[in-house]
Order: C-alpha cells, then structure tokens, then sequence
C-alpha cells in the first residue's frame, strides 16, 4: 500500500504556543513531586513565558501561514504574544504573596495561567475559525476554573458557576454563527472567506449575515461588550484578584485581536452590516459601563465596569478597520494591561484576608500613611480615564485618530464624552484617598512582589504615555 | 461498489439479529414473575423517583470521567494500528508523543489520588 505523506508542518511558527505548553505540563509534573513550597512552580512558569515570547520572534519575512492557512505568524500575533507573555507573568507575580495570603496552595493554578496563554497565543494567530474556537475555548475552560480556584469561598464558586454557564451559551452562539458562515461560503478558513466576500457573491446572502450577528454575539459576550456584559461585574467580584487583574487583560486582548481577524481583516466589504452594530455595541458599552462604574462602591467592581467601558473604546479600533486601528488596538492593550496591572496590585496591597478592604471608603486616607502606594494609584486611575501624559491617554488618542481617520467624528464625539464621564468615578477614590479621614488602621504587608509589579506597571504607564514613539513604531511596523 | 458494503451490511444485520433475537429468546424463555420494583423504569441501579436532596458519592464520577477521558483517547489508537505502516516514522513519532502526553496525565491523576477509593 501507498504510505501516507506527513502533512507539512511548520513547527517552528507554533513555537510559543509548543514552549508554553511543554512548560505547563512541567509545572503539573514538578507540582507533583514538591512539598508545600510552590516557588520553584512560578520559577518554571516564568521561564516558560520569557522562552515564549522569544521563541515567537523565531520566524523573520512576515507573515507567515501554516497548518494549510490556519495559522499565521504575522505583525500582530507577534505583538499579541508579547501582550499575553507580559500579562501572564504579571498575575503569577502579583498572585505570589496573594495565595500566600489567602491560602491557596494549588500548583494548577501556575499551569492554568500558562494553558490559557497557549489558548490566547492561538487566538490571536488564528486564521480559520475552528482554530479561533478552540482557542477561545482553551482560554474559556482554564479561566472557569481559575476562577472558581478558591474552592471554599461561595463567591468564587458563584462566580465560577456564572462564568460557566453564561460562558456556554454565548459559545453556543458562536459557533453557530461560524456554522452559518461556513454554510454560506463553504470555508473555515479566513482567507478563503475574505475572497468569497471581495468577490461579492455572498454578500447579501442572509444566512451570512445572520452568522455575523450571531459571531459579534459571540465575541461580544467574550469581551464583556453590553449588552452581554452582566457576568462582568459579578465574576470581576468574586474571582481572587490576580485572577481579576489577568482576566480584564490576557484573555480580552486575545479575543480582541481575533475580533479584528474576523471583522476587520477578513470582512471590511461588508462593514456597513457588521460596523453599525459594533457602532451600537461600542456606544452602549462606554455609556453603560461609565455610568455603572459611578454606583459602585466596590473597587472590584467599579473596574469591572471601567473594563466594560474599556471594550466600548477598543472596539472603535475594529470599526475603523484600517491599519492605525491595528496598531491602536496593540497599543491600547499594551498600555491597559500596566494600567490594570497597575491598579489591581494596589487593591491586593490594601485588601485583606477573605475579601476584606475592597470597598472604595477603605482607601479614604491611603495618603497620609502610605502616600506612594495612593500616588500610584492616583496615576495608574487617571491613565484609565485617559488624562496626558499617560499611557492611558496615548492610547485613546491614536484609537480616536484612527476612527476620525475612517470619518466616524460623532463616535470619537461620544467616546471623549465618556472619558470625561469616567473621571467622575476614578477621581472618586482619589478623593476618597487623599481627602477623607482613614476609617481604621490600614496594617499594610508591602509585599515585595506585588510591589515589585507595581513599580513595573508605574514605569510602564509612564514611560508608554511620555515616549510611546518606539511602541507606536513597533504596533504600526 | 455495492459489494464494498457488505462487510458493513452483514454487521448491520448481525446487530439487529442479536438484539431482536435477545428480546424475543427472552419473552419465550425466561421465567415471568412480576413485582413492583421491577415494573419501574430502569435508571441504572438507581431509583427513578427520590428527593434531590441527597448526598452521593463524588467518587463514582471522579472514576466515570476519567474511564471517558482514558477510554476516548484509546479510539484513537484503532486508526493508527490500522494504518501503521503507511504512516511511517511521522506517525510513530506522533502517536508516541501522544502516548508520552497521555502518560503524564495517568501519572498526574495516580500521583494526585485520583485513583484512590478510600
């Protein structure tokens, strides 16, 4: 008989996602075999992530398709990899004095982290939709888990449980939008896709754009965009913070950046059909999260609508659809994840065993007795709202330059409203740290490494908002 | 081309001759004595209708999940057996990745106590 020729594989263009989860299994395996001591655990985990983010440059003349077309290796995948290296060594290092604190002494939770990077790493370099579905579903499965990781803790679970089964149903609909897609052009693939569309002869076909609405469903519900953002607030609450903090970033970027794949990239034809909805989606999800984010009086929470409003800016990137919205959307992650980083350090800082600390009066005068831990937070909140000369700011900036490019002024109009209106709940706590008496003693453990990623967010939101001009250079490339 | 499906045709038969042959066998066969108990729906060992509020042993479903787990990864072997020597080395080597994989799971889940009972 005829052997069967080995499919041609290029092994070398899937090296972070290979790196990551060689090294994933490592930790479950090293896991095994140490005591209580689960340092060595964010040793290996952090290796893993710096060998990944080299390993993803190993290709040069970008961008480069494998795996017959569903996989590339282009501009944005590489800065996306970094975005996903950066963010997940930030949780593991922020989340080391937090289990210890808290006492969660699971090694899974280290592998987890670094099987949902491989998850985001394949998100953003997916170009057939099978291999975006899977993605999203690897990235899906270890956040449930994470969490829900402390076990003992109802709200965990709750939001675990919410997370689960909301998380579900909205698959539901993306897949069944990617079925009616491939219904009507006979392809996963993107590229073949973005030619049937560019041909014109699926176009108007219903079916088509059924599929659409129901993938922006999908990914809408993915990014926590209203009006498929009520788990937000509630799984923001009650996962442990580091959890928090990465899943307002990793898992967001990832999905944005397929976001942009899918709709940008493969179907700019037919953006009048797509671009009015994510038009509705943008301007409910920066009103909605905005004026949510002024109720709150839970930190936690109040960055779970700031994150809903953040998606309300970032998809402005995707309907503008042209390369500055590319390289907006790059940067705004890059930023944002100092930022959230940033801000999420601080609030494990203040916060206690148990979920203590986490309402807005317990900063009330974080000033007077630690005034560069409420300083910080003081820039890393305005940067949120997009106050010069930070990240924040530049960020928005080329996000709205990029839109007035396309000619959307009354969105760029709206989206300046916003970030107006959400200075009113950001200097909120800032009031409350620097203008407002202490409500009891603060008993603050510095722990090293939390502040170790503060001080990393702090020179990241100050450096990309003062010479963000080599980042720019490098997103825009 | 007909004759390609007669392995699988023969089979399709053989099955329903098997089942159809057991529930008639039986009917004529087997003794017949009738109790409540048994004139309930079956439910696998379990009764149809009690409270839901009670407590079952998470054990069976550790087990249950991992016999699925286990055992769906074993379907992928039938394949390759079959095709062994026309996959060649690739597909050693690929399998035999698949194998390794495999096994560190088995040794996560031993090493863990997935496999303990008590």
């Amino acid at each position: 008989m005829e052997p069967i020729p080995a499919p041609s594989i290029d092994l070398v263009s899937l090296a972070p996602v290979l790196v990551l989860t060689v090294f994933g299994i490592m930790v479950l395996v090293t896991d095994l075999f140490i005591g209580k001591n689960k340092s060595a655990l964010v040793f290996i985990s952090l290796t893993g992530l710096l060998m990944a983010a080299i390993s993803s440059l190993a290709k040069y003349d970008l961008p480069v398709y494998s795996f017959n077309g569903a996989y590339i290796v282009d501009h944005l995948s590489v800065f996306f990899t970094f975005i996903f290296c950066i963010s997940s060594a930030l949780a593991i290092l922020v989340s080391i004095d937090f289990n210890q604190r808290e006492g969660i002494k699971v090694g899974e939770y280290y592998s987890l982290i670094l099987f949902c990077t491989v998850g985001m790493v394949l998100l953003a370099s997916s170009t057939d939709m099978i291999m975006i579905f899977l993605g999203i579903e690897i990235v899906s499965i270890c956040l449930y888990v994470l969490a829900g990781i402390r076990r003992n803790d109802p709200k965990s679970n709750e939001a675990a449980l919410k997370y689960f089964l909301l998380g579900a149903f909205a698959t539901g609909f993306l897949l069944y939008g990617m079925a009616l897609i491939y219904g009507t052009t006979g392809s996963t693939k993107l590229t073949i896709i973005a030619e049937m569309i560019r041909e014109g002869s699926v176009r108007s076909e219903p079916l088509m754009l059924m599929g659409v609405v129901l993938l922006i469903i999908g990914f809408g519900f993915k990014v926590a965009s209203v009006p498929f953002h009520m788990w937000a607030p509630d799984v923001y609450q009650g996962a442990p913070t580091p959890v928090t903090a990465f899943m307002a970033v990793g898992p967001k970027a990832a999905t944005l950046a397929a976001f942009f794949r899918v709709f940008a990239e493969t179907m700019p034809e037919i953006s009048p059909s797509w671009g009015i909805l994510l038009y509705i989606l943008s301007v409910l999800s920066m009103f909605i999260g905005n004026l949510g984010a002024i109720m709150q009086t839970n930190i936690k929470r109040l960055l779970a609508f700031s994150s809903v409003a953040h998606v309300g800016y970032l998809l402005i990137a995707i309907i503008a659809k042209n390369s500055l919205g590319s390289a907006s959307l790059m940067f705004y992650m890059l930023a944002y994840a100092f930022m959230i980083f940033g801000a999420f350090g601080i609030v494990i800082l203040i916060g206690r065993k148990g979920d203590e600390n986490l309402e807005i009066e317990n900063y009330s005068g974080l000033a007077y007795k630690h005034p560069i831990l409420a300083l910080s937070m003081t820039i890393f909140l305005l940067s949120l709202g997009g106050l010069p000369p930070l990240a924040g700011f530049v960020a928005k900036f080329y996000i709205f330059s990029a839109a007035l490019k396309e000619g959307f002024v009354v969105l760029v109009i709206l989206a300046v409203l916003n970030s107006a209106i959400s200075f009113y709940y950001y200097l909120k706590v800032v009031v409350y740290m620097y203008m407002k008496e202490p409500i009891k003693e603060f008993n603050i453990t510095l722990s090293p490494m939390t502040l170790f990623v503060v001080a990393i967010a702090l020179f990241g939101t100050l450096h990309l908002g003062i010479f963000p001009g080599p980042i720019i250079a490098l997103a825009q490339y | 081309m007909l004759e390609s499906y007669l392995g699988a045709g023969l089979m399709l038969l053989l099955a329903i001759g098997i089942a159809v042959g057991m529930v008639v066998m039986t009917s004529f066969l087997g003794p017949k004595r009738q109790f409540a108990d048994k004139m309930e729906p079956f439910e696998c060992g379990e009764s149809p209708i009690v409270s839901p509020h009670q407590r079952f042993s998470v054990k069976f479903y550790l087990v249950a999940v991992l016999f699925v787990l286990f055992d769906i990864e074993a379907v992928f072997f039938f394949p390759w057996a079959i095709l062994f020597k026309q996959l060649g080395i690739f597909g050693f080597v690929e399998m035999l990745l698949f194998i390794l994989i495999l096994g560190v799971g088995l040794l996560y889940v031993w090493k863990r106590g997935g496999l303990d009972w008590e």
